[in-house]
C-alpha cells in the first residue's frame, strides 16, 4: 500500500486554489508554477486534505474508487513536487 | 443447468485506468499566448 | 457568478487545450497596459505608444480594477504601456495590486529602474519584472528602439542584480536582425541572473509599418525553432511562437491562442480588446467604464462569445499540420490583410507567403498614440521610408488613406 495514504499533508498556504468548470487551477504565488486539476474529484481531494487525518481518508470523503487510488497518490506527489501541497507536521495534523 | 450469477460493475463507475497525467497538468504561468 | 451557461460541458476525455479554447470564468492572467505615454518610440511598438492619452484611467478607477482582478482570482497581471514607471501613480498600484492577492509583472524599457528603486523591488515580493531589449547589441538594439535604449536597459538589469532582486526578465521581440544573436541573448540573462524571453514580432501598431523588414526570413524561423528545441530549456517564449509547432514538436505551452479565451488586454482607457496585439475596433470587446466593469466585459461580450465558440480551421482544416498550429495567430493574419480563417502569414508550411505576395488590403490602424513629430529618441529606423503621417490634428483613423 502506497504510503502516502497514511501521511497528512494539507494545500500550501501561498496557493490559491481557483475553481472552474472542469476542475481547478492551483497558482503558488511563490514559485509561480501553474497547476491545472483536470478532474472536479481531485479538486475535492485537495480541499479535504487538510482536515482528514490522511491522504486515505481524503480519498475516501471524495468517493474515489481504490482501484484509482495509485493515480491520484501519483497526481498528489506531482503537487507535492511542486509544493503546491504540503506535509503536515505531526502536531498539526488532524487527531 | 446451474444458473450463471455474473456481477457488473455499475455503469456511471469512472473507467478504472486512469493515470495522474489524466488528473494534473503543469504549465509556465507564461505558457499562454497574448500576454506582453 | 459564471459565465453564460451555454458552454458546453465536455467529457472528461476532453483535453485542456480543448477546455480552454471554450474560455474560462475569468483570465488566468492578462496584459494591462497602465498608460500610453512613452518616453521612446520604438519603431514597433505594438501599442503606438508616445502621447498620454486624457482619458487614462485615474488612480481610483485603476484600483477599482484590482478589486476586481482579485474577486475573479485572476492570478496576475501583466503591466506595460507605453513605459508603466513614468506614470506617477505606479508604484502605487504595484503595492495595491500585491496587497490584494494579485500578482504582478511589469514590463520596462528601464527608465525609472534606479538603485533606489531596485532596492525597493528586490524587498517586494510577487512582483517580477521585465526588461525589453531587441538587440544584444546597442547598434542591434538602438536601430528599432531608439539612442541610448540598450544602456538604459543595461543599466536597470544591472542595478536590479545590485541591489539582489532575483530573475528579471529580459524580453526580446525576435527580428531578422536578432535572430543571429540568440547564444549573445543567454549569456546577457546570465551574466545578470535573469531569465530570457523570446517572443513573436507582430505586425501590430507601429509595428504593421516595419513588418515586412523586421520579420523574422522563414530560414530563421527554422534556426529559432530549432535553438529553442537544443537551448530552451529555462527561456520563455510567452507561448507566442505555438505556429512553429507545425516544423514538427511542439514547444512547451498551452500552444493555443489565448486571445479572450484565458487571456485579454485592458488598455489605458478601460477599453478591453482580445489581446494586446489586437488592439483594433475589430478585436475590441467593450470598455469596463460603460460595460459594468471588467468582469462583466469579461464574463458577457459578445466578441468573447464569438471567440470562444468552436473554430473551424477553414482553409487550413485539410493541412496535416492544422491540429498543432491551430492556424496561427489572429493578430497577424489580421494586420497583414490575410482572412482569418486562411494561414497565418509565417505559415511554416509556406502556405502564407503566396498570399502575402498577393492581393491584400492591410487595414487602417483604429488609433495612433505616436508622438506627433521626432524627438531624440527616435530611432534610425523610423527616420528611413516611414509612410507619410496624416495631418498631426486628424482625428480619423483614415486621415490621408485614399482607398
Amino acid at each position: 500500500m502506497d504510503t502516502l495514504l497514511g501521511e497528512s499533508w494539507t494545500l500550501s498556504p501561498s496557493v490559491a486554489l481557483r475553481p472552474e468548470p472542469f476542475g481547478a487551477l492551483a497558482y503558488h504565488f511563490g514559485n509561480r508554477k501553474l497547476t491545472f486539476l483536470k478532474r472536479p474529484e481531485l479538486v475535492a481531494v485537495v480541499r479535504a486534505l487538510g482536515s482528514s487525518p490522511d491522504v486515505g481518508a481524503a480519498l475516501a470523503t471524495a468517493g474515489i474508487p481504490a482501484a484509482q487510488y495509485p493515480a491520484y497518490c501519483a497526481a498528489l506527489r506531482g503537487l507535492a513536487a511542486a509544493d503546491m501541497i504540503r506535509p503536515l507536521a505531526p502536531a498539526e495534523a488532524v487527531a | 443447468m446451474e444458473p450463471q450469477v455474473t456481477t457488473q460493475t455499475p455503469v456511471d463507475a469512472q473507467p478504472d485506468e486512469i493515470v495522474a497525467e489524466d488528473l494534473i497538468e503543469e504549465v509556465s504561468i507564461d505558457g499562454m499566448c497574448g500576454v506582453y | 457568478m459564471t459565465i453564460a451557461p451555454e458552454r458546453p460541458t465536455l467529457p472528461a476525455t476532453a483535453t485542456l487545450i480543448q477546455q480552454f479554447e471554450l474560455g474560462l470564468d475569468a483570465p488566468i492572467c492578462l496584459t494591462w497596459e497602465l498608460t500610453y505615454a512613452c518616453n521612446l518610440e520604438c519603431a514597433h511598438c505594438l501599442s503606438s505608444s508616445g502621447r498620454r492619452d486624457p482619458r487614462e484611467l485615474s488612480t481610483q478607477q485603476c484600483e477599482a480594477v484590482i478589486d476586481e482582478l482579485q474577486r475573479m482570482q485572476v492570478f496576475y497581471v501583466n503591466i506595460g504601456g507605453g513605459e508603466p514607471t513614468i506614470r506617477p501613480d505606479f508604484w502605487h498600484l504595484v503595492e495595491y495590486a500585491v496587497d490584494h492577492q494579485v500578482g504582478v509583472k511589469f514590463s520596462t524599457n528601464g527608465a525609472r529602474i534606479t538603485p533606489e528603486r531596485a532596492r525597493f523591488l528586490a524587498g517586494t515580493g510577487y512582483v517580477d519584472v521585465q526588461i525589453s531589449l531587441d538587440g544584444a547589441t546597442a547598434e542591434v538594439n538602438d536601430y528599432v528602439r531608439g539612442p541610448g535604449s540598450f544602456d538604459m536597459a543595461i543599466t536597470a538589469l544591472a542595478n536590479l542584480r545590485d541591489a539582489g532582486f532575483t530573475d528579471a526578465k529580459i524580453s526580446v521581440v525576435c527580428t531578422r536582425h536578432n535572430i543571429g544573436q540568440l547564444d549573445d541573448f543567454k549569456a546577457l540573462a546570465d551574466e545578470y541572473g535573469a531569465t530570457l524571453r523570446l517572443t513573436r514580432l507582430r505586425p501590430s501598431g507601429r509595428g504593421a509599418d516595419v513588418w515586412d523588414e523586421l520579420h523574422p526570413l522563414p530560414e530563421q524561423q527554422r534556426v529559432l525553432y530549432d535553438w529553442l528545441m537544443a537551448h530552451g530549456d529555462g527561456v520563455l517564449t510567452g507561448d507566442s511562437f505555438f505556429h512553429l509547432a507545425a516544423f514538427g514538436e511542439s514547444l512547451p505551452g498551452l500552444n493555443l491562442c489565448g486571445a479572450g479565451r484565458v487571456v485579454c488586454l485592458i488598455d489605458p482607457i478601460g477599453d478591453v480588446y482580445a489581446c494586446p496585439f489586437a488592439i483594433h475596433d475589430e478585436f475590441k470587446a467593450g470598455n469596463l467604464l460603460s460595460d459594468g466593469g471588467f468582469q462583466a466585459v469579461w464574463q458577457q461580450s459578445p466578441l468573447f462569445a464569438e471567440l470562444r465558440s468552436p473554430q473551424t480551421g477553414g482553409a487550413c482544416s485539410s493541412c496535416t499540420f492544422y491540429d498543432s498550429c491551430r492556424g496561427g495567430c489572429m493578430a497577424a493574419k489580421f494586420f497583414t490583410g490575410l482572412p482569418l480563417d486562411g494561414p497565418d502569414p509565417e505559415c511554416v508550411q509556406g502556405y502564407g507567403e503566396s498570399l502575402l505576395a498577393g492581393k491584400r488590403s492591410v487595414p487602417a490602424s483604429s488609433q495612433d498614440h505616436s508622438k506627433a513629430g521626432p524627438t531624440r529618441n527616435q530611432p534610425v529606423m523610423l527616420t528611413l521610408g516611414k509612410r507619410p503621417p496624416a495631418k498631426d490634428c486628424a482625428e480619423s483613423p483614415l486621415a490621408g488613406f485614399t482607398p
